[in-house]
């Protein structure tokens, strides 16, 4: 048990691109009792925070920043929660927690995290940065790499990095993209981390101790993504929703860079989650309870390049097809 | 991975995972299978109707897909779904056009 603060507490940034697997890492890492005295700060990038939901820990070492891309709006957001976080520490009205996590947006820029640390003038006597943890996905990683430039820049600066979905892959698939990273990052541990059991100290406290150095991106490095949010009121016919979503991403699934949310189904007391990048979409979970006193179902998209309006109209639509006529079905017997 | 639908292989489909801990599904029991099925088929009936499609149980395993003219095809699950109603009926199924969501809104009015 601690029982005074460290004099420099480490901060770990989790990054990796758009549902690579952060959140599941992280709530994977906060299973882990070595892992009771980390603080975490979430970055969301969304209209609606949903990160926090699905990582079912939100107590008073948690804090979650509001919308906003870390590399643009809420610099001085992180740095006053860190400040914030820090004083409480001091003052006994927070666990002593002796390493902070932050997890940012997939489409943050590892950058003004780093520049945030150094330039703050308490931040920079008390935190120093620990590593840089980059989620790559095995699945759909060399793709992004190819795509987006963020992915690759992630890629670059990290000391570690986390292959996820090493399970859903194909070997033949994975080994050209390891090469890839090892041609971007030779210097990154790398960890597969689906097989296996995980442990925290490995990822977190891996060795990179100084951060490369990344030049600041020029202009706005993700003005082609948007985020936006379904809210609904009455409870989701579930497989309306199927039907919707299978139809959406059978067309459009390249663009769809994230889909995720919390769904209130018709007949369901407790919610369900769902995730998705791209045309892939992870088996649904069933959460234990609503994590807050809000009930409707909220779904984020991250698209680049579609009109939110036309997908909020459409899903509008179905709904109402999903609303109706569903409950009067008679199940024929089928002997 | 499967090129047609992003599914991979030997991995359920979202909509037919397999019952286990922590997992949504309604295909932990017979009835509650066969429950959802037939609602499955009921909503994707409406959303196929304007690409002059029809689908059906097939063998409470997969689902028949049939055009107008009688051409059909077999489909496992929905991630198969949209991509052969493309095929079979020659046309992007797009649920964000809008003359698509017109008229699923005016069928079903
Ligand atoms: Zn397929």
């Amino acid at each position: 048990m601690l029982r005074e603060p460290p004099a420099f507490t480490p901060v770990t940034l989790l990054t990796g691109f758009l549902g690579s697997g952060k959140t599941t890492l992280l709530r994977r890492l906060l299973a882990d009792p070595a892992l009771h005295d980390t603080a975490v700060i979430i970055n969301e990038f969304g209209e609606i925070a949903l990160d926090h939901l699905l990582v079912e820990r939100l107590d008073e070492q948690t804090v979650l920043l509001s919308s906003g891309c870390l590399c643009c709006t809420v610099r001085g957001e992180l740095a006053s929660a860190m400040r914030d976080l820090h004083s409480r520490r001091e003052r006994g009205a927070v666990p002593l927690f002796r390493r902070l996590v932050i997890e940012s947006t997939g489409l943050a820029d590892p950058f003004p995290v780093l520049s945030t640390l150094r330039a703050d003038p308490v931040l920079r006597h008390h935190f120093r940065a620990a590593g840089v943890v980059t989620t790559v996905d095995a699945v759909n990683g060399l793709a992004q790499l190819d795509r987006h430039i963020e992915s690759m820049r992630q890629a670059a600066v990290a000391d570690v990095i986390a292959l996820t979905k090493t399970d859903l892959a194909e070997e033949e698939h994975i080994s050209p993209l390891v090469a890839r990273l090892g041609a971007i990052n030779p210097a990154a541990q790398l960890l597969r981390v689906a097989e296996g059991p995980l442990s925290a100290d490995d990822l977190l406290a891996a060795g990179g101790s100084l951060f490369k150095a990344v030049a600041e991106p020029e202009g706005a490095a993700h003005a082609k993504a948007h985020a936006f949010s379904i809210v609904v009121e009455e409870p989701l016919d579930w497989s309306t929703f199927g039907i919707w979503l299978t139809m959406l991403l059978n067309r459009h699934g390249a663009s769809i860079l994230r889909v995720k949310g919390i769904l209130a189904l018709q007949g369901e007391a407790r919610p369900v989650a769902v995730h998705g990048v791209q045309h892939l979409v992870h088996a649904p979970t069933h959460l234990s309870c609503w994590p807050d006193s809000d009930r409707r179902s909220r779904l984020v998209f991250i698209v680049e390049g579609i009109d939110p309006e036309l997908i909020q109209r459409s899903f509008a639509v179905f709904a109402r097809l999903g609303a109706s006529g569903t409950c009067d079905l008679s199940i024929p017997s089928s002997h | 991975m499967c090129a047609l639908c992003g599914g991979l292989g030997g991995d359920e489909h979202w909509t037919d995972a397999v019952a286990r801990e922590g997992v949504y599904t309604r295909n932990a029991d017979p009835v509650q299978r066969r429950r959802e099925r037939a609602l499955r088929v009921r909503v994707a009936n409406r959303a196929l109707k304007p690409f002059g499609l029809r689908l059906a149980d097939w063998q409470g395993a997969s689902f028949l897909l049939t055009t107008l003219t009688g051409k059909s095809e077999i489909v496992g699950d929905l991630g198969h779904l949209w991509s052969t109603a493309e095929r079979l009926s020659g046309r992007l199924c797009d649920p964000l056009d809008p003359d698509f969501l017109a008229r699923l809104d005016a069928n079903h009015a």
